[in-house]
């Protein structure tokens, strides 16, 4: 066999070990850090048990990035961080410097280049972020573009630390929610039932995976037209869109009835009280690119509200826990309807057993 | 000849405002006309622009791979490639970054470079679960892409019913609350595991995330079939003079509204010379309190894990948390290494054994119960496990006797290994 033609097998390497590509004074450090403090929104000082210092300043970006931007942050980490960096889950950038006289210069240098400082402490972190209409393949809405409207309006949250504790916002493009839990999320929520094409699903879908795939045993197998297909049971469906993604032609998105929801209260950490699940607040918010007027007006509603309420270290979920949901809802004009009192299973240990009411 | 750009005045209304745009990326990319992918770019910005009109995703799923793997790549056409035909594959590698993230611009600038001459030049950093996301490829281009990606060291990640991609958190390399040795954790662990990685062959996606504490700011309780996250069994410790220090800073009032009154437990008390009681067999390792005063407390020294499995998103019975699998596992030396990466082998065999179709190890363990779970793992029951024991009466005890011997026995044990 001619080996120039055959293909090159992969070498496995699995996850890249990280000590060639971290900050010498991290390396040297490891696992002997002893405290740290936030000397400005959007830098930490942390101090080893060696007594070596490292300054971190956390810059913003736009996460798809192209590489001109790339090669943007690699000019400033080379100037000022040594030739490294990293990023955090939520898309930061971070350049570690070992002098404290090194921060300002390159917060100069980076907001001249476009990239905001903060996301530190109790501000607004950038919002976790999906693929969207860019790339993925079944979403109702763009998280790149409801992102960066979003941080646009909130950025003096991202560069100040003024919240009552730190916030964390996520965005999700269809129900499956990639973007995860959040203090406020705004997440697709679909309205309509599948539009079916019947001519389609016998040779593009796997049926008896779709049947099973329905959480609400909405779908069942069918002949149409005479073709093999599948129905669903409309009064049952509770529009989901589980279906989509094994069965394309289950179109679950359309323009209009594609919508947007708001949640709120979810937590990962453990500090104080357990994690949570965010809770529905707000929906069938239009799906209006290029900046969704709708949903930020509900979002700067409820972070304002807790921003101004909201007792030091309470995270947003913790403060409405201490005021109630009746005011919640009174303080960010929003309505409680029968769709937010929960009918999946478990949803009995959401319902008030007790006369703790509030008024 | 140049091709033409499309006109784009809903995205354009993205370019303005303080928050860097990724348009402006999309754009330059496509206006570099010197570069091989220009007219892909075009076409992608003007696929995009019309989905920000029409209001709906115009993708579909595929199969491309690259020799040797089965996953790691998620393929793209267009559904509108007739009129977008630059753009009509648009595939993304998935590549595993360096634990935690670090990078040197080295190896940024090496990727850069050699997504520009095979890919579209856009780079997502980073996906939900931790991947590098170079987006953008022909189905051509995909094999030599990911052979230049491959021999500078990276490696796919997981995609489909597979072990996918993992994250854990800074750490070790520069946080004082990290309380076990993420990195290597978390590649042992994924390293060990790689052929479920890059042949997929589980019932469905399985994913691990690390926290070196019980802050979890990699999110793993919610969004990991096994969450290694950071704790320590003994007393947390305290410098009393930093404690005194704070308080003369802050004010008592500040220090009991913030500290003292919000511990979950009422574990905490001031004293009148401004010293903290601590009640550490009432502690749940919250955090709260240590991240408030960071200077003068900090996690115990008998470090170790906690392993909570079940986290996933909505699909199909509704969100769910990870719950207490083990409660303590010691993380230090290589037995403690080895041990962890044995029962991790063992979750993912019961996991391909037994797990239905497209279902998560989480509803697994909803549908045979967790109690058969941890018999299945050999692992021995625990009150840490649950919020509190059952208040249904609708269980058989007949064998309780012989149950509460084997609680006995294991605490017996537990007390001799001391």
């Amino acid at each position: 066999m001619n080996n120039a033609e055959m293909p090159r097998r992969p070498d496995e390497h699995g996850v890249p070990d990280p000590f060639p590509y971290m900050h010498p004074t991290l390396r040297a450090n490891y696992g002997n850090w002893d405290w740290h403090e936030r000397p400005r929104p959007g830098v930490l000082h942390h101090v080893a048990k060696s007594g070596d210092e490292i300054w971190t300043v956390r810059a913003g970006t736009q996460r798809q990035m192209d590489v001109g931007t790339i090669r943007k942050l690699c000019e400033l980490a080379d100037e000022f961080a040594d030739g490294f960096m990293r990023f955090t889950t939520r898309s930061n950038a971070e350049f570690m410097v070992t002098s404290a006289d090194k921060t300002e210069p390159l917060i100069e240098k980076l907001n001249a280049a476009g990239f905001p400082v903060g996301g530190t402490g109790n501000s607004l972190s950038m919002i976790s972020h999906t693929q969207g209409w860019l790339h993925c393949d079944i979403p109702g809405t763009d998280a790149s573009g409801v992102v960066k409207s979003l941080m646009d309006e909130l950025y003096h949250e991202f560069t100040h630390e003024e919240m009552p504790n730190r916030v964390r916002m996520t965005t999700s493009c269809c129900q499956i929610n990639c973007g995860g839990q959040g203090d406020i999320a705004i997440n697709v929520q679909y309205t309509k039932p599948p539009k079916i094409n019947h001519d389609l699903v016998a040779n593009v879908c796997e049926r008896p995976a779709v049947v099973a795939r329905c959480p609400v045993a909405a779908i069942r197998p069918a002949m149409v037209n005479g073709k093999p297909s599948l129905e669903v049971d409309e009064k049952k469906c509770i529009c989901c869109g589980a279906c989509y993604p094994p069965c394309p032609p289950m179109q679950i998105n359309g323009p209009d009835s594609t919508k947007l929801a708001i949640w709120v209260g979810g937590k990962h950490s453990n500090a104080r009280s357990k994690p949570t699940f965010h809770k529905l607040v707000a929906a069938n918010l239009p799906n209006n690119p290029p900046r969704w007027p709708e949903v930020a007006d509900i979002v700067k509603r409820i972070l304002y509200a807790y921003k101004e309420d909201g007792q030091a270290w309470e995270r947003l979920g913790e403060w409405i826990e201490r005021i109630g949901w009746p005011r919640f809802f009174e303080m960010t004009d929003l309505a409680f309807t029968k769709h937010q009192i929960d009918d999946w299973r478990g949803a009995r240990s959401s319902l008030n057993a007790s006369t703790h009411l509030h008024f | 000849m140049t091709k033409k750009t499309h006109p784009s005045p809903l995205l354009d209304e993205l370019k303005s405002g303080p928050w860097p745009s990724f348009v402006d990326g999309l754009q330059r990319l496509a206006e570099d006309d010197d570069k091989p992918n220009s007219d892909m770019m075009k076409d992608l910005v003007g696929q995009l622009e019309h989905s920000y009109e029409t209001r709906k995703g115009y993708w579909k799923g595929g199969t491309v791979s690259v020799f040797g793997y089965g996953g790691g790549i998620i393929p793209r056409f267009s559904e509108v490639a007739e009129k977008f035909p630059e753009s009509s594959e648009f595939h993304t590698l998935r590549v595993q970054p360096p634990a935690g993230m670090h990078y040197s611009t080295k190896l940024l600038r090496d990727m850069c470079d050699i997504w520009e001459e095979h890919g579209s030049g856009l780079i997502a950093l980073h996906g939900q679960s931790g991947d590098i996301m170079f987006q953008g490829c022909t189905t051509e281009k995909v094999q030599p892409a990911f052979d230049e990606l491959n021999k500078i060291g990276l490696d796919l990640g997981g995609a489909g019913p597979a072990l996918r991609t993992s994250m854990s958190c800074v750490g070790h390399a520069r946080c004082e609350q990290s309380c076990y040795d993420e990195v290597r954790a978390h590649r042992e662990i994924i390293n060990g595991l790689l052929d479920e990685m890059h042949r997929p062959a589980l019932p469905y996606k399985f994913k691990f995330k690390f926290s070196g504490c019980p802050n979890d700011c990699v999110n793993a309780i919610h969004r990991a079939d096994m969450a290694v996250i950071g704790t320590w069994r003994d007393d947390m410790q305290v410098d009393q003079e930093k404690v005194q220090e704070h308080v003369a800073k802050v004010g008592r009032k500040q220090m009991i509204d913030t500290v003292v009154a919000m511990c979950p437990t009422r574990a905490l008390s001031l004293n009148d010379d401004d010293t903290l009681d601590v009640d550490n067999r009432s502690c749940v390792r919250c955090m709260h309190c240590i991240n408030v005063m960071p200077k003068a407390l900090s996690p115990g020294k008998d470090r170790g894990v906690t392993i909570l499995m079940g986290g996933k998103r909505s699909l199909k019975i509704g969100d769910q948390m990870g719950t207490v699998i083990h409660p303590f596992l010691k993380l230090e030396t290589d037995e403690d290494f080895e041990t962890l990466v044995e029962f991790t082998e063992e979750c993912i065999d019961f996991f391909a054994e037994n797990a239905l179709e497209h279902e998560r190890i989480g509803e697994t363990i909803d549908r045979i119960g967790l109690a058969n779970f941890l018999e299945a793992m050999d692992v021995p029951v625990d009150p840490n496990m649950v919020n509190h024991p059952r208040t249904s009466s609708y269980v058989r005890t007949d064998d309780w006797d012989v149950e509460a011997a084997k609680w006995f026995e294991h605490k017996k044990a537990k007390a001799a290994a001391k």
